[in-house]
């Protein structure tokens, strides 16, 4: 039986280090290649040594797949493919080829410059990896050989998101990667087509969670700046660069657009401005609003949101500022912070999870004097403000999706097993279908079933047409006869006559007799009339003769009564059908060991 | 004697003229009948290879035929149909059958043999498909006879098991279009056995279809369906459970197609029963319907959940229960239930605290779930209208917010809860979206009344650069309830706000707030000190009466204060002032008031408020009464006539000032009323006694009057709105009257025009009138159009000078004919609110390039204004341009009602001096576009009748004021 065996090395009831290994239909594929951002030893990348334990992993891999751009998706890719050693094909949406660099080279230089590791890929590794990265489109299918083709669906969560479906011959995989079914202010909706997957490998951020409305969310955060905004006071928004910062400063510029509002935004760090400089270009990629505007005005093309210099943090009057990191834990956002904290006009608005520890997550558990580096104190005046956006789907997508794509198996990774087994029991529930949620190196292995297409010579074709039905449905299976030739791995369907001739073989009768005694005082002749007359009454449709030489023939079965020497009464048929009249024989023979009828 | 001899030549010439002229086509007709199908014969043999052949045929197509020589040409190309081999042109010629039997005049029955003889020996697929399409256009043609649609049913039946889809798409569309019903079933059951096994069952036949392997088959067979029951036929109820089952189908289309099939039996079977599937209860077919289609609101392909979210809309009978589990979307948070936005705010609002905003963890889950309580995939209708209204599309929004409004209207406690989510659109990123659930918003704002915070979002949305969102929020704060004074003051607040943003929202912030003001005089009571900022002890200084902000302020108290009588009390005395003030020169918004210690004011406005709603009837009864008294006039010489139209139009005038429900009517009646008086006073100048070449002078002013009564009846015609068709037959004869006299003038001047042309030209428009207006001409009894008719045979034979003679009697001694008042008379009126004319800084731009001057006019009553409403600019020194407004330009705020917002451009060469140009709008008109006559004659073959007797007369009416703007061309520096 063919299978599809699912590795986790990462991500499997975990969240981080995306990476899972399918082997379908004899192909090995690497489905995204992440990093773990809680670690900082060999746990941070996923183990490699599970597929090969020394060399390289080229001779294993048929194809890596990166879903998008977020670093515990494609974190660990230079190090595997250049480290590790990998050359074959990389393959990525475009967007996530041209942002994925930039952020490793981060990525790098926050371990490497300020941490000081040793032993970590260097700028040209990152550089060199790129280059075996072939691009993708949506919906375009492409053939990694002969046999394997992937295409691309759009998955929203963050710019060049896919989700992917994998298939080598009837067999098929879906991989969301991390995907949104509620559309935001600058992505659209995940989508994908019935495609019927043997497996659909999903996320399951928010296995337990079914979330609010966006519109209240975006309301309430718009309405907080703009409070704020008109009573002078200063609005701090502390953003990683990329993703969810392009949301806000959508939705901020549109805002301010729209409400015609003079005070200035600002946006931190280069970083920023060369992503910007991407979605402008990734336009196909937006939401409906955007794709249809851009021709006017490419709504990434910020006309309030200009770039923000150190100094203009003591400018006086209202303000908004996009500073990085998201956690308040260091870098620029942590020293404006620090310059407005004590001022109860001002107000900094937290867009996302904050890891324990960090300044970010104090403030928003209500703490309001921090302790800084060497000894100091800091009053928290200033309004702190929290606003979830996250771009995860949620149990209802999960479950929307799996609807989409009516998937015969489900697996769950990128999530809490607690939350997962939640989720699984509702899927088996609701859909009836399998659901695994392997961890990480377990393996599940999915039995498929696979049909196997067979050419079919057109003469017995026909001749099946000719039999009945008017129209051939392909929904519905039909029997038929015919010899099955398997010839240098081709399969053929022809008709026996046909076979023999091709194997030179010569057509043997099969024949089955069988004696059935009967009671029955009647002589020879009167008994096989008798016998005629039972079977002309109960074989309506059939062909039933009953010829001079003293047989009856039911199609081409035979029929002989002779009567045993010593008791006349006691007579003894004889049956004998060719095996292709199997099924009309056997019935008649049971008919008749029921005896015949009382006259 | 000669120039009788000459007259009579001429007469009779002019009575020949019209004969060549109406058979002058018919001629033409028969002579290129035989020529068309000829050379189309011609063509077709001449062609060697099909090529040339599909080449000729596709020339041929793209000349009309005239219906006379269809059947020519359909015979020629049947024939060549049989000798083709090739399938190309095998399938032009099909398509062209189908095309020719559309000509008008023309009836298929001749060809229907032919046609579905042509069916028996085809083998192309292509063609087949093409042919059954040709018969489905011819058996549209063919009247209905069941005969011919039993035959057609026949055909379709037996080419459905054809291998190709586009066959069997083309049979299920023909057993839509044409399939009858069970009747021939029940006729042919007993007597020809063959044919009754054809012809089952229409729709059984048709839903075997629904399970076919093709999707393109599937959806042609739902849409059979559908057609079946758009010609009226009752579909079965069996078939709800197949349409059900296509909703999970593979192909957008095909579910797009389902989810209007579920509906319409929705429709049909709203209260039947039918079982829930994996559990043995039962619900009533339409909730069961309701739920499946609300389950399509988040499918796949986004045309379908357009379609469902349009369809739920319509599902008015849908129980209560399942409509408010559309907006129903259990939240969860780590398994433990959380409670939505919407329930917090509402919460907080309950508790006395307003909503300080979320902290850290303040939606942090309450109770635990239990894990087999929660239902992901909500079963039927839940979240339906979450989803929809967070959609990708806003194709999808705009239908949910619709969907939304339609239920809400039907149910209140519905629309109670649908508010916070439309509450919500308001902040969508598409202004189409965010406009729309305004609007709906104001559409069922009957139901509802806002909370504080929900006033709060709405009223956020008032700092919207865009002028139609905030006017259309304007207008849904007219409509609007709120609970508290506190929700009056933050109103107020926010629209003082707007108006202090964007001035030029003056006229709506009041308007506004006026109506503000009289929805909720209790709750602006206690707020009236502080609005006022009057104090008890010392005097506050008196506010500018020019700032806008003050106006709006009292325009909000004095409305609440009108049915609020202890009001005034608390007023200060510059408020009486102020209040006496704006009663003047803002009366639309500021209304009567009955006010302590000021006599004069008092017994003044009495009249308006004592009166109230009598006073409209009291002033209709005076005007029925004014016409009645004018009826008594018998003809237009009566003495002492004229006096009493004076009268009359005087009192009408004033009565259309003070009562304006009835200021339609009476200035219609005044109108009227003028055109028969200046009749009487063109009639009744003395020079008709004397002799021709001395009454010079006096034609000149009867001259000018009989214009003038065009005009007016003209400006009767389309300036009105609501007239009957009676109205029109009575303006109508004003107009012939007016003719009469122009007529009669010109003959008696016998300066320019030919008196023969021209009396010829009025007894043509005698006679349109007769036939436009014959079912009205009872009404018109003794008058001149009755009287002048029964002298027709007369006229019509006599001489040009009689004919004056006739006339001139005939106009002098007919009565005037009565004017009925139709129910509901309305003047269409427009006002031009900018530019204001009130500027005194020109605007200069230079010459050789253009200003755009801003155009912003309310125009009421008016039907269809895009296509007459016209901007008229006229330049100092006469030159006038007429500018055509876009059709997006108009805006339709409310029933009868229209804005226009529109730029208009302007140029000139250089002026030295700075001066005023007027801005205006016109209406244009054109007679024929009104007139019904095309209906009512009956002509059948009106594509070449002869032309219409009365050319269309197109003209503009001036229905604003002229509003004066200053602009300076400078000459272009070098």
């Amino acid at each position: 039986m063919p299978e599809i065996k699912v590795t986790p090395l990462g991500a499997g009831q975990d969240v981080g280090r995306s990476c899972i290994l399918v082997s379908i239909g004899g192909k090995n594929i690497m489905l995204d290649c992440g990093m773990h951002m809680g670690y900082n030893d060999d746990r941070r990348f996923p183990d490699f040594s599970y597929v090969t334990q020394n060399g390289r992993l080229t001779d294993f891999l048929d194809c890596v797949i990166i879903s998008h751009f977020h670093l515990d998706h494609c974190g660990a890719l230079p190090y595997m493919s250049e480290m590790v050693g990998y050359d074959g094909p990389i393959y990525m949406t475009h967007p996530t080829k041209a942002i994925c660099p930039i952020l490793l080279e981060d990525f790098r230089k926050i371990t490497v410059d300020k941490k000081g590791e040793t032993n970590f890929f260097t700028s040209q590794m990152i550089k060199d990896c790129m280059k075996k990265v072939v691009p993708l489109n949506l919906h375009q299918t492409v053939q990694v050989d002969d046999e394997l083709e992937i295409k691309a669906y759009y998955a929203g969560h963050v710019l060049g998101a896919a989700m992917v479906y994998i298939k080598v011959g009837s067999e098929s995989v879906v991989y969301t990667g991390d995907y949104n079914m509620t559309p935001d202010r600058h992505l659209g909706a995940a989508w994908i087509d019935k495609c019927r997957p043997d497996i659909l490998i999903s996320e399951s951020t928010y296995a337990t969670t079914i979330r609010d409305s966006k519109r209240c969310r975006e309301r309430d955060f718009l309405k907080k700046v703009h409070e704020s905004i008109e009573r002078g006071g200063k609005v701090l928004i502390p953003v990683f660069a990329l993703g969810r910062a392009q949301e806000l400063c959508i939705l901020l510029e549109t805002f301010w657009e729209r409400m015609n509002l003079k005070a200035p935004i600002y946006f931190s760090t280069g970083m920023t401005e060369k992503a910007n400089h991407y979605y402008k270009l990734f336009i196909t990629w937006t939401n409906q609003k955007i794709r249809k505007t851009f021709v006017q005005r490419n709504m990434f093309e910020f006309k309030h949101i200009k770039a923000f210099d150190r100094s203009y943090a003591d400018n006086p009057g209202p303000m908004v500022v996009f500073a990085t990191p998201g956690m308040l834990h260091a870098g620029q956002s942590l020293q404006i912070f620090k310059k407005w904290a004590g001022n109860e006009k001002n107000m900094v608005i937290m867009p996302g999870y904050c890891v324990q520890g960090t300044i970010g997550h104090k403030i928003l558990n209500g703490q309001r004097k921090l302790e800084m580096e060497g000894r100091a104190t800091l009053d928290v005046k200033l309004q702190v403000e929290y606003m979830s956006f996250s771009a995860h789907a949620d149990a209802k997508g999960i479950m929307q999706l799996i609807r989409m794509a009516e998937p015969r198996n489900m697996l769950l990774v990128h999530g809490e097993a607690a939350k997962m087994e939640f989720l699984k029991g509702k899927i088996e529930q609701e859909f009836s279908i399998d659901c695994y949620m392997p961890a990480n190196g377990e393996t599940v292995t999915v039995k498929t079933n696979p049909s196997v297409p067979v050419d079919m010579s057109v003469n017995l074709l026909k001749r099946e047409m000719a039999l009945g039905g008017p129209l051939p449905d392909p929904k519905k299976p039909r029997s038929m006869h015919g010899t099955l030739i398997m010839k240098e791995s081709s399969l053929k369907l022809v008709s026996s006559e046909q076979a023999l001739k091709e194997l030179g073989l010569n057509e043997h009768q099969l024949r089955f007799t069988c004696r059935v005694p009967l009671q029955d005082p009647h002589s020879d002749s009167e008994t096989l009339h008798r016998i005629y007359t039972h079977l002309k009454s109960l074989l309506k449709g059939y062909t039933i003769q009953h010829l001079p030489d003293g047989t009856v023939m039911v199609e081409s079965i035979v029929i002989k009564v002779s009567s045993s020497a010593e008791d006349a009464n006691a007579k003894i048929l004889l049956l004998s059908w060719s095996y292709q009249d199997e099924d009309l024989g056997s019935f008649l023979s049971s008919v008749l060991k029921k005896g015949l009828p009382k006259m | 004697m000669a120039a009788h001899l000459k007259k009579r030549v001429y007469e009779e010439f002019s009575k020949v003229v019209q004969i060549p002229h109406e058979e002058a086509p018919a001629k033409k007709l028969r002579l290129s009948k035989p020529s068309k199908s000829a050379a189309l014969h011609v063509d077709l043999c001449k062609a060697t290879n099909s090529t040339d052949a599909l080449q000729y045929l596709l020339q041929f197509a793209r000349k009309p035929v005239e219906a006379e020589s269809v059947e020519g040409v359909i015979r020629i190309l049947l024939e060549h149909y049989y000798k083709e081999n090739d399938n190309s042109v095998r399938l032009k010629i099909a398509s062209l059958l189908g095309l020719l039997s559309k000509t008008r005049g023309f009836s298929p029955d001749c060809i229907f043999d032919d046609a579905i003889n042509t069916l028996s020996n085809e083998n192309s697929h292509q063609v087949l498909a093409q042919l059954l399409g040709t018969l489905l256009v011819i058996g549209t043609q063919l009247p209905e006879s069941p005969a011919v649609r039993l035959r057609l049913t026949e055909v379709a039946c037996k080419h459905l098991s054809d291998t190709h889809f586009g066959v069997r798409n083309k049979c299920l569309q023909l057993l839509g279009g044409l399939g009858v019903a069970d009747a021939p079933l029940l006729k042919d059951g007993e007597g020809s056995s063959s044919s009754s096994g054809a012809v089952r069952e229409v729709q059984t036949i048709i839903s075997d279809y629904f399970a076919d392997q093709d999707p393109r088959v599937r959806t042609a067979a739902l849409k059979a369906m559908l057609q079946l029951h758009e010609r009226g036929m009752k579909i079965h109820q069996i078939i709800y459970e197949q349409a059900c089952r296509l909703l999970s189908d593979d192909y957008e289309q095909v579910r797009s197609a389902a989810v209007q099939m579920v509906w319409v039996l929705s429709q049909l079977y709203p209260e039947s029963i039918v079982p829930i599937p994996s559990s043995n209860e039962e619900i009533r077919l339409v909730d069961d319907a309701f739920g499946k289609i609300s389950h399509m609101v988040s499918d796949g392909s986004w045309t379908v959940r357009v379609q469902a979210a349009k369809t739920l809309g319509s599902m008015l009978q849908v129980s209560p229960h399942f409509l408010e589990q559309t907006l129903d979307k259990k939240l969860m948070s780590d398994l433990r239930r959380k409670r939505t936005a919407h329930e917090r705010a509402k919460e907080l609002f309950a508790s006395g605290e307003f909503s300080s905003g979320r902290k850290w963890a303040d939606d942090a889950p309450k109770e635990k779930l239990d894990t087999n309580t929660v239902s992901l995939i909500a079963s039927g209708a839940c979240g339906a209208f979450v989803h929809g209204l967070e959609d990708e599309m806003f194709e999808v929004r705009i239908a949910a917010v619709e969907a939304l409004c339609q239920l809400a209207c039907s149910s209140p406690s519905f629309a109670e809860k649908c508010l916070d989510f439309l509450v919500d659109m308001f902040n969508d990123e598409i202004e189409e979206v965010r406009l729309q659930s305004i609007h709906v918003l104001r559409e069922i704002s009957t139901h509802i009344t806002l909370r504080e915070d929900q006033l709060d979002t709405v009223l956020a949305v008032l700092e919207d650069s865009s002028r139609d969102i905030r006017e259309a929020l304007h207008e849904l704060l007219c409509y609007t309830n709120v609970s508290t004074k506190e929700c009056i003051q933050l109103a107020l607040l926010e629209l003082l706000k707007n108006l202090n943003k964007y001035p030029t929202d003056r006229n709506s912030v009041w308007k506004c707030l006026k109506f503000l003001g009289s929805r909720h005089p209790t709750l602006v009571l206690p707020l009236v000190p502080e609005l006022l900022s009057t104090h008890p002890y010392f005097d506050t200084p008196e506010p500018d009466m020019d700032d806008p902000a003050y106006i709006a302020v009292l325009v909000l108290v004095f409305n609440a204060a009108k049915s609020c009588p202890t009001m005034p009390a608390l007023f200060s005395d510059h408020t009486f002032r102020h209040y006496a003030y704006l009663r003047d020169s803002l009366s639309h918004l500021v209304p009567p008031l009955r006010l302590p210690g000021r006599k004069q004011v008092y017994s003044l406005d009495s009249v308006d408020s004592d009166a109230g709603s009598g006073s409209v009837e009291s002033a209709q009864l005076f005007l029925q009464q004014s016409l009645h008294r004018v009826s008594t006039i018998q003809n237009l010489e009566t003495p002492g006539g004229q006096d009493l139209l004076d009268f009359t139009i005087r009192d009408l005038q004033r009565l259309g000032e003070l009562q304006t429900e009835l200021a339609g009517a009476a200035d219609f009646c005044a109108t009227y009323l003028r055109c028969q008086l200046l009749l009487m006073k063109a009639l009744q100048e003395k020079l008709w006694n004397t002799a021709v070449p001395l009454c010079l002078k006096q034609n000149v002013t009867a001259t000018a009057a009989a214009q003038q009564i065009v005009e007016e009846t003209y400006k009767l015609e389309f300036l009105y709105s609501g007239l009957e068709n009676r109205q029109v037959a009575t303006i109508h004869h004003v107009r012939l009257q007016a003719k009469a006299l122009q007529l009669i003038l010109t003959a008696r001047t016998r300066q320019g025009l030919d008196p023969l042309v021209s009396s010829e030209k009025f007894l043509q428009e005698v006679e349109s009138f007769q036939r436009q207006f014959l079912p009205e001409l009872p009404h018109l009894q003794d008058s001149f159009a009755e009287k002048l008719l029964e002298l027709m045979p007369r006229l019509s034979s006599c001489k040009p000078v009689e004919l004056v003679k006739i006339l001139q009697a005939t106009l002098r001694q007919s009565g005037v004919p009565q004017l009925r008042l139709p129910e509901r008379i309305h003047r269409a009126t427009a006002t031009i609110i900018e530019p204001t004319g009130e500027s005194d800084n020109p605007l200069r731009f230079t010459t050789g390039l253009v200003l755009a001057l801003d155009i912003d006019a309310t125009l009421e009553h008016v039907q269809n204004p895009q296509n007459t409403v016209k901007v008229q600019v006229l330049y100092p020194d006469g030159q006038s341009h007429v500018i055509h407004p876009k059709p997006a330009d108009f805006r339709n705020p409310g029933p009868d009602r229209h804005r226009l917002i529109t730029q208009v451009y302007l140029s000139h060469s250089a002026w030295t001096e700075p001066s005023q140009i007027e801005v205006r709008l016109l209406l244009a008109y054109s007679s024929a576009s009104s007139s019904p006559s095309k209906s009512m004659t009956g002509w059948s073959d009106s594509f070449d009748g002869p032309p219409p007797p009365e050319p269309a007369v197109e003209g503009t009416i001036p229905f604003s004021k002229a509003v004066k703007v200053y602009i300076m061309p400078k000459p272009a520096r070098r």
